[in-house]
């Protein structure tokens, strides 16, 4: 069929008229919010109480956009036989002029302290601007959104995979 | 008085239909192209549906600095797009819109008037390119001039074929001499007229001269503001009077259900259909290659286009006996 002279022109003008009555599946930016799909990268965000700063994320980061400051601090703990000492964190910026949204900050952090939220619209006029500090990633947290269910019929998690199998031996 | 008044109104008619059909034109290629590759073109500019959008484009040319470049030669230069926008202003002149006496200047000659003066687009292309004193432009023209001359062949032997078949050049004569059954015996001369229409106004996939890709913009590559507007304008007054020329020629123009009435509303819907393939054509299909669009011409167009001569006069001898 192909072979007939002319088939390739006719077949352009029949797609070009389908695409002319299928509804187009623009979606209109800044007057209708987008259809983002789950796990969208938009904005990071961090639950401070969780960050013990071990600072595997700033030394992971390929560009280096996390800047991480902290003192130690004793707590006195009644009834302990000495006082313990923890991290306090004093900075932590994410320079977003920098970061190319890898995701391996948030994979790496061992105490969920890092999220993806999917708020994409932060540009700035300054791109000083760009640098988030520990408040502003702070606030991001309220738009992290629930994980996404699992797939019913994926593979179980390690920690469900873990139980079931106690549970079988006992 | 009244003569005056007759004539002051015709002129008057003719202006708007001419700076309103291309406008017209203008703003379903927006739309209809972006809808063809599932986009929505325009969308802002007054409000619905962008349809303010032509308007704030010649606004926008009318703001841009007028650049004539130094070693083009200024009023060739200048004059270039006046030349290409006129004729299609004096072709619209002569086509009837509905029965009787709805047409912008009645003329016993109409056909053959409107053919030489679509023709001057060719002076139009080859000042342009020549005055701009750059070679992709020079290209450009040349390019256009051989295609609009090769193409003008099969273009006025398919009119010839109508002609023929009507007995008459009067454009309202053709139209009245018209019959359903015209569709099939001149189907050939349709075809090929509309194809060379589509390459005498050089749209794609006739844009050689123009090529983008290769030659910038083809002997408009140094218009800027109004002039380039100028140019924008005439190719889509030329949409609209090759189309009309076709639905006049070969459609039947004004015929139709109630024709007495509502023949005017028959033409223009004809016009634009007609109108739509042209912009159909243009997203479907690639640029032809400058020796494809020569072969194309000279060794098919050519050929079916006397062949249909032929078959017209046949039948028109067969049909007197």
């Amino acid at each position: 069929m192909s072979g007939v002279p002319g088939f390739g022109l006719g077949k352009g003008l029949a797609i070009t008229l389908k695409t002319l009555v299928s509804r187009s599946t623009t979606q209109q930016y800044p007057d209708v919010a987008p259809d983002l799909p789950p796990r969208s990268r938009g904005v990071i965000a961090l639950r401070e109480e969780n960050c013990t700063v071990c600072m595997l994320c700033a030394r992971e980061c390929p560009d280096w956009c996390i800047y991480i400051d902290s003192h130690k601090e004793e707590v006195v703990v009644p009834g302990a036989a000495r006082p313990r000492q923890r991290n306090v964190l004093d900075r932590f910026d994410i320079d977003f002029s920098l970061c190319m949204y890898c995701g391996i900050c948030i994979e790496v952090c061992p105490f969920d302290a890092l999220f993806w939220s999917p708020e994409f619209e932060y540009a700035e006029f300054d791109i000083r601007h760009l640098m988030h500090d520990k408040e502003r990633l702070d606030e991001w947290m309220a738009t992290v959104p629930a994980p996404p269910a699992h797939d019913p019929r994926g593979e179980l998690s390690k920690e469900e995979a873990n139980a079931l199998k106690k549970a079988g031996a006992e | 008085m009244d003569w005056w008044l007759e004539l002051v109104l015709r002129v008057v008619a003719v202006t708007v239909a001419f700076l309103v059909l291309p406008l017209l034109v203008g703003q379903t290629e927006h739309k209809v192209m972006a809808h063809m590759q599932a986009r929505l073109g325009p969308m802002y500019a007054g409000g619905f549906h962008g349809w303010a959008q032509l308007i704030a484009d010649g606004v926008k040319f009318m703001q841009k600095e007028d650049i004539t470049p130094r070693a083009a030669d200024g009023p060739v230069f200048k004059l270039a797009p006046g030349v290409a926008l006129i004729p299609y202003l004096l072709a619209l002149l002569v086509i009837p819109l509905g029965p009787g006496d709805l047409v912008g200047q009645p003329l016993d000659i109409g056909l053959f008037f409107v053919l030489a003066i679509v023709g001057i687009g060719v002076v139009a292309v080859l000042m342009a390119g020549w005055a701009s004193a750059n070679k992709y432009s020079l290209l450009g023209g040349l390019r256009g001039a051989a295609q609009l001359m090769g193409y003008e062949l099969p273009f006025v032997l398919a009119a010839a074929s109508v002609a023929m078949a009507a007995g008459t050049l009067s454009l309202p004569r053709i139209v009245e001499a018209w019959e359903p059954w015209w569709l099939l015996w001149q189907l050939p001369a349709m075809v090929i007229f509309f194809v060379a229409g589509v390459a005498e106004i050089r749209r794609p996939p006739f844009d050689m001269p123009i090529a983008d890709t290769e030659l910038v913009f083809g002997y408009m590559t140094e218009y800027t503001g109004l002039r380039f507007a100028f140019f924008l304008l005439a190719e889509y007054v030329g949409i609209v009077v090759i189309s009309a020329l076709t639905a006049t020629l070969f459609l039947g123009g004004w015929h139709g259900p109630m024709a007495e009435s509502l023949g005017w509303l028959w033409m223009l819907l004809k016009t634009g259909a007609v109108s739509f393939v042209v912009i159909w054509f243009r997203v479907a299909w690639p640029r032809m290659r400058e020796d494809q669009l020569q072969r194309l011409c000279w060794l098919v167009m050519v050929p079916i286009a006397l062949a249909q001569l032929v078959l017209t006069a046949a039948v028109r001898v067969a049909m007197a006996q």
